[in-house]
């Protein structure tokens, strides 16, 4: 797979960064980091099961089979082997719930943040209002991947920028800071999900859900809708921009200056 | 007396040509009409999933346009659920129950013919809304408001369809129930029944009660769409969220109806061919019944993202989890019912076995989703896509492959190709795991499920998958070629077929006359 790679990556320049990605990204949020941590916490435990039970079953295949002259036993039940094996994967289940229930305690606690943005989706793009700073803009997909995406455009793909993750108004956030991300929709229902800052919600008209995130780690973070929203829910890409406080602020002021000159 | 005999004789003339699949009340003519519907229905279902695949073969769309790719996915989920599964395990039920059971016939013959014949009509109604102008339904099987009532003039047509296959779905179900409880062999207890019948039996019962909720979710969603009800909208007052708890509360009892006639199969055949005793008998039938009452306590792990409150995530949270100890009983029992047996591995062991694997590797990506944080990731992702076709393809599929190829011989009396057999059994286990298990990669790497066309850094696990697809559906050709080429041949299976098979069926002549069992056999 590897070699793989390698040719791949020297006849496209554009395919190499995530190829062959196989795992789920830690992230740059708290929440992201212990949805990573509970993934690969069970996903050890099951690796460790399954070697049990499939080298059980191996071994069992390998030695009992009747063209090695294997004779059948004749036991057939056990309580006590039933009761063994009821009790212990109990245990563990326990032992995955505390963890779990702890994280999602964490995950679900929405005080305390400092801005919040509302998200609102629309068939097929997303509203963005930061309720504090009065800026507010809409967010669809950038012409270029909307003019490579259409049926036999001609255009490869392969060579257009971030090709189905790009927007034409980028989210901007500030680092360290609790946000507070509340989420509705105005016509069907839309999930907003950006995998690097952590799970997704869903956006559902009529209801106002919440979302936190606090990113650890300036850069541009891309994600898209993550429920089935009619034709082109393929092509409502999300982009987050995570910059400091202060070009956030910056980024705030300008917003609102170009929104005063847009009234006069 | 003379003439109620003469009548019984009359019995045994039935009608040749088509009139005699019509009017048939026969459970093993109706088995087999269920059989080849569903086998049909498959094919139709996966030609849909290789035009899925086809698309995301490359990124960027080639094929067809969005709106036809959601109409696609929509309708191979369909398809597949109640169209090819379904009918599958009620066509094994109609075989199999009576001759494991030692009655005569199903309970309820005239029904049976119905409960049958209701499917092709409704399945040329879904399927006839592709060839409307709006083109058929492309919201998701599941049907989500508002999406769904956005569409075009499918919906009522799906719907109603849907409709009659539930009525298909329960009619057969009360059959199955009448049949076990009223028409066991003089000395079969119920713990003394096989296994098979255990599962079936539990999934009837689950049948009756999940079918009509479904029922009662469709229609508000069509007195949304048509009567000026809002039910489900939120500009009237109504609840988006509502239809997917109630949806959900037949959804996940459902699931487990697509799986468990699977586990009564792999609990037949494992001992079968282990030729030694299941391990556990009671403890099987009492984890399947835990699943069933279990299932209908979980619904809402479908919908972590919905904003449920606190308590009620990780109420289902824990539920879900708790699932896994019946689950994980029953696969223990069967390694250690293959634990010191003398087996061979002829093909539906090998497809029994690859179920176990497979199912349990299901199990697992299972289990994942239910923790609620990292579900938060998976939801709606490949990942979800990948843990579903691994219960249903190498679970319940593989649980009617082997079911078949392991009473085929008794059915007609015929042996199937047994190196073909193998060779079926070998393409399609490397195919289904080429295809499905990337897509575990590419959900995890932020792949959302549903989508026509995606970014570049998932283009090679996509390929990978739209080969094996490909490669999987072909192989299932073999398996139409080796059916038909057993039918073609002559009467050659012994009445026991197979060395270490247990149960009444064996006891009659391979095939069965057509009325068995018509004196009943004493068990012990």
């Amino acid at each position: 797979m590897k070699v793989f790679t390698t040719i791949a990556a020297t006849l496209t320049p554009s395919l190499a960064s995530a190829d062959w990605e196989t795992n789920m990204p830690i992230g740059v949020t708290p929440t992201s980091e212990i949805a990573y941590d509970i993934h690969m916490l069970i996903f050890y435990i099951t690796v460790v099961i399954g070697i049990l039970v499939f080298g059980a079953m191996l071994y069992s295949i390998i030695y009992h089979r009747k063209s090695i002259g294997a004779k059948p036993a004749q036991f057939h039940e056990s309580t006590k082997v039933e009761i063994i094996w009821t009790v212990i994967p109990f245990i563990i289940l326990v032992g995955m719930a505390i963890p779990a229930t702890k994280a999602l305690i964490l995950m679900e606690d929405t005080r305390d943040s400092e801005i919040t943005l509302k998200v609102t989706g629309y068939q097929w793009m997303w509203q963005y209002e930061y309720l504090e700073d009065d800026v507010s803009f809409f967010s669809k997909i950038d012409d270029e991947s909307n003019k490579a995406r259409q049926l036999n455009s001609g255009i490869d793909v392969n060579q257009v920028k971030n090709y189905l993750r790009n927007v034409d108004n980028i989210v901007v956030l500030p680092t360290n800071t609790k946000i507070r991300i509340l989420l509705t929709a105005n016509d069907v229902i839309h999930a907003w999900w950006v995998p690097e800052l952590g799970g997704k919600k869903d956006a559902i008209p009529g209801y106002i859900n919440e979302l936190w995130v606090d990113i650890k780690k300036p850069g541009i973070y891309r994600g898209q809708c993550a429920e089935l929203c009619g034709k082109d829910h393929g092509f409502m890409p999300i982009v987050v921009k995570a910059v400091s406080k202060t070009e956030y602020h910056k980024w705030v002021s300008i917003q609102q200056n170009n929104k005063v000159a847009k009234n006069k | 007396m003379s003439a109620n005999i003469e009548k019984l004789d009359d019995h045994h003339h039935k009608p040749s040509g088509i009139m005699r699949w019509i009017t048939t009340t026969n459970h093993k003519d109706i088995g087999t009409l269920y059989l080849w519907f569903s086998l049909i229905m498959f094919f139709i279902g996966g030609a849909m999933a290789l035009v899925i695949r086809a698309e995301l073969f490359q990124p960027g769309l080639q094929l067809v346009v969005p709106g036809f790719f959601n109409q696609m996915t929509t309708l191979h989920a369909l398809v597949m659920i109640f169209g090819a599964i379904m009918p599958a395990f009620v066509g094994l039920a109609n075989w199999q129950i009576p001759l494991m059971i030692g009655a005569p016939d199903m309970a309820l013959p005239r029904l049976n013919n119905w409960s049958f014949w209701i499917l092709p009509f409704a399945f040329t109604m879904m399927l006839s809304t592709l060839f409307f102008e709006g083109g058929g339904p492309a919201a998701g099987w599941t049907l989500y408001p508002p999406l769904s009532l956005q569409g075009g003039d499918s919906l009522p047509f799906v719907i109603l369809s849907i409709h009659l296959l539930g009525l298909s779905s329960i009619l057969g179900a009360i059959n199955i129930i009448a049949t076990i409880l009223n028409m066991r062999a003089p000395g079969m207890n119920l713990m003394k029944m096989p296994i098979f019948i255990w599962t079936w039996l539990i999934t009837a019962f689950l049948l009756i009660a999940a079918m009509p909720v479904l029922a009662g979710a469709i229609t508000m969603l069509l007195t949304d769409r048509f009567f000026g009800t809002s039910f489900f909208t939120a500009s009237g007052g109504g609840d988006p969220v509502m239809f997917q708890h109630i949806f959900w509360f037949f959804g996940h009892p459902e699931v487990y109806i697509l799986i468990l006639p699977a586990f009564g199969v792999i609990s037949t055949i494992i001992p079968a061919f282990s030729r030694k005793k299941l391990f556990g008998y009671d403890s099987m039938v009492y984890a399947t019944a835990s699943i069933a009452l279990l299932s209908f306590i979980v619904w809402a792990h479908h919908m972590f993202t919905v904003g449920m409150p606190l308590a009620g995530e990780i109420f289902f949270m824990l539920t879900t989890m708790l699932i896994a100890v019946p689950t994980g009983v029953k696969v223990f029992n069967w390694v250690a019912t293959m634990w010191k047996g003398s087996m061979t591995f002829e093909t539906p062991m090998l497809f029994s076995i690859a179920f176990i694997v497979l199912f349990t590797i299901g199990g697992f990506s299972g289990l994942m989703l239910a923790m609620v944080p990292a579900d938060f990731q998976y939801h709606d992702t490949y990942f979800v896509v990948a843990h579903f076709h691994y219960v249903l393809v190498p679970g319940s599929l593989f649980g009617i492959i082997a079911a078949v190829y392991y009473w085929l011989p008794k059915w007609t009396g015929k042996m199937y190709d047994e190196t073909l057999g193998k060779v079926h059994f070998w393409l399609t286990t490397i195919f289904v795991n080429l295809t499905f298990f990337p897509m575990h990669f590419v959900g995890l790497a932020g792949m959302p499920r549903r989508i026509p066309d995606y970014a570049i850094q998932f283009a090679d696990f996509n390929a990978i998958a739209s080969i094996g697809a490909f490669g999987f559906g072909l192989s299932q050709l073999l398996f139409l070629y080796i059916l038909l080429k057993t039918l073609k041949q002559d009467v050659t299976a012994e009445d026991k077929v197979w060395e270490g098979a247990e149960g009444l069926e064996w006891t009659l002549p391979s095939p069965p006359p057509y009325h068995s069992f018509e004196k009943p056999p004493r068990v012990e």
